[in-house]
């Protein structure tokens, strides 16, 4: 019978909280910028039917970075639970905060329960009031943590880089033309160089105050994004990133080994265990006289049992 | 102590459809869902007339009278029974007022629904059967005399034309062309529509072929309410064409009603169609 090793609760929390931190980071980043009529959302992706920025309920709109499936199980739990609110009492009870907190709770109990794998995934909530003074944007963090971001903000991918490259520029109550300009050139800004997006991998939409209508979620289609952007160059391509190949980012693929983090699985030096179905040991890997060692699993915090 | 996330039947997939949802969640929410003690229960509730629906080249029109009655009583004035169901369909309500608004209402809760998690709208079909699956599924309270019937039209952008689906109680769905008419007054009402209708009218005048036609039935129909002159209440009358649906502004619905009024003090039966056929006649 083998017992558990004994895990500190800290170390716990943090391999969980690396094990969801990578995972988020292997993405894109995705922009939401306040200006004067509303919340502009950008993000580069190259599907035109999988959505990172959706519309939630009449203001209110849903922006994620992370793995496709998880995010996609948040939006379609945010929509009924505003759909059912507003059937229930009325359009205008349905409100940002209820929805940030529904998302906080439920994050927060998966990250802390033991026996299930936090989910990899960062969420914006963001609600337009009549004025720009009462607009609101929610970050949610893998973990149940709700932050009130005031003017842009930025998760996913190299988020440091692009919102640094906002605020150095960010203007308040500037107009829509400006921030989609503003919000396209950051994300195609890295530390190396600036590169043109082309507008058919851009998903831009905007909660819109002065739509008429009482759903003021708009999707920017590339003919009014051109025209938004105006001239801009030759777009230049990007390398693939496994998010557009894979089903989902995969959790750990190619990834270099690195025997300090307790998340990592791929044990490159480690000999792999024997063969199910032979018992003998396998060829692969080197004979470096350590003792089999089965690798963390998944979700596991590190802790191998 | 109860969990605070989100329930698990929230975070599963697969469901589009919010009536369906709510069958598991909330079905009391459901109007179809209550139980009902025996006998009629028709007469205590006010009931919803006459709505009239017309297609012109490029749209739909809907209008709906504002009167809602119980037995002899007028119960309102200013009742509007012509509502949107999304951006390019709307759904006009016939018979007992409370459960159809209350049907309208989930109606437009589903139409929304299902275009946020899809990301895609229902066809007119799709929106028409979702529509009958409703009504059928009131057929029990229908029969102890609260039955809805609604019609509904829209602009199908697959096909650039308006078009509009009547209902029975059992949820029959039926297409009409050019136009139609339900609730108590739609006999007068179809009537009306069925000398003034040419397939060429614009919007405007299609507008007010089926302002004559309420007028039409609430000239012979108690049910339905005339336009109120000394309060300025007029019919409810939305607009669909490819640019979305809009409802015309009291001051718009005014200036023809005044005008079909004020052709109605000359000749009180409205305006005479030709008695030959072949012509396109029928002076307004």
């Amino acid at each position: 019978m083998s017992m558990p090793f004994y895990v500190s609760p800290e170390q716990l929390m943090k391999d969980r909280a690396d094990f969801a931190r990578k995972g988020i980071a292997r993405g894109r980043s995705v922009v939401t910028v306040q200006y004067g009529d509303g919340i502009l959302f950008a993000s580069e992706n190259p599907s035109q039917a999988l959505h990172k920025v959706s519309e939630i309920y009449d203001r209110i709109a849903f922006a994620a970075v992370g793995r496709y499936n998880e995010f996609e199980n948040l939006r379609i739990a945010g929509v009924r639970l505003a759909d059912m609110r507003g059937y229930a009492y009325d359009r205008r009870d349905v409100t940002g905060r209820g929805l940030a907190n529904a998302y906080a709770q439920t994050l927060g109990t998966i990250f802390s329960s033991g026996g299930e794998k936090p989910y990899e995934v960062e969420l914006f909530v963001a609600e337009i009031g009549d004025s720009a003074a009462q607009d609101q944007i929610f970050r949610l963090t893998y973990d149940g943590q709700v932050a009130d971001e005031q003017g842009f903000a930025v998760m996913g991918g190299a988020s440091d880089v692009v919102a640094g490259y906002i605020k150095e520029r960010y203007v308040a109550d500037s107009t829509l033309e400006d921030v989609v300009r503003l919000a396209v050139a950051a994300l195609g800004h890295s530390a190396d160089d600036d590169r043109v997006i082309d507008v058919d991998h851009l998903e831009v939409a905007i909660l819109d105050r002065t739509r008429t209508q009482p759903r003021k979620f708009v999707r920017l289609s590339p003919a009014r994004l051109t025209g938004l952007l105006g001239e801009r160059g030759p777009s230049s391509p990007e390398e693939a990133m496994p998010e557009d190949t894979q089903p989902g980012p995969a959790t750990h693929v190619g990834n270099p080994d690195d025997p300090r983090d307790p998340t990592d699985q791929t044990s490159g030096h480690v000999p792999p265990l024997e063969d199910p179905v032979t018992g003998e040991p396998t060829s692969r890997g080197g004979d470096d006289g350590e003792p089999p060692v089965a690798p963390p699993a998944p979700g596991s915090g590190g802790s191998p049992l | 102590m109860s969990d605070p996330r989100l329930p698990a039947s929230y975070l599963q997939p697969g469901i589009s459809s919010f009536s369906d949802f709510l069958a598991g969640e909330s079905p009391e929410l459901l109007p179809s869902r209550r139980a009902l003690p025996q006998g009629q229960a028709g007469d205590l509730a006010p009931h919803g007339t006459t709505i009239v629906a017309a297609t012109f080249p490029g749209g739909v029109v809907m209008a709906g009278d504002r009167r809602a009655t119980m037995g002899n009583i007028i119960a309102q004035r200013d009742i509007e029974k012509v509502f949107p169901a999304d951006e390019y369909s709307v759904v006009g309500i016939a018979g007992t007022a409370g459960l159809a608004v209350e049907m309208v209402r989930l109606f437009q809760t589903e139409l929304e629904h299902y275009e946020k998690i899809e990301g895609t709208t229902l066809s007119m079909d799709g929106k028409a059967n979702r529509l009958a699956a409703l009504i059928r599924a009131n057929l029990g309270m229908a029969m102890q005399g609260l039955s809805v019937v609604p019609l509904f039209a829209g602009f199908d952008l697959r096909q650039s034309q308006g078009r509009i689906f009547s209902y029975d109680i059992t949820g029959g769905r039926y297409e009409e062309t050019a136009f139609y008419s339900v609730g108590s007054g739609s006999l007068f009402a179809k009537g009306s529509l069925k000398k003034l209708y040419r397939e060429d009218l614009d919007e405007t005048q299609c507008v007010t072929a089926v302002i004559q036609a309420l007028y039409d039935a609430a000239d012979d129909d108690s049910a339905t309410g005339g336009p109120d002159m000394a309060r300025r209440i007029f019919p409810v009358v939305r607009v669909i064409t490819v640019e979305g649906g809009r409802r015309l502004s009291d001051e718009e619905v005014a200036e023809i009603a005044d005008r079909v009024i004020a052709g109605r003090m000359i000749r009180p039966d409205g305006p005479g169609a030709p008695l030959t056929g072949g012509t396109t006649g029928g002076q307004r």
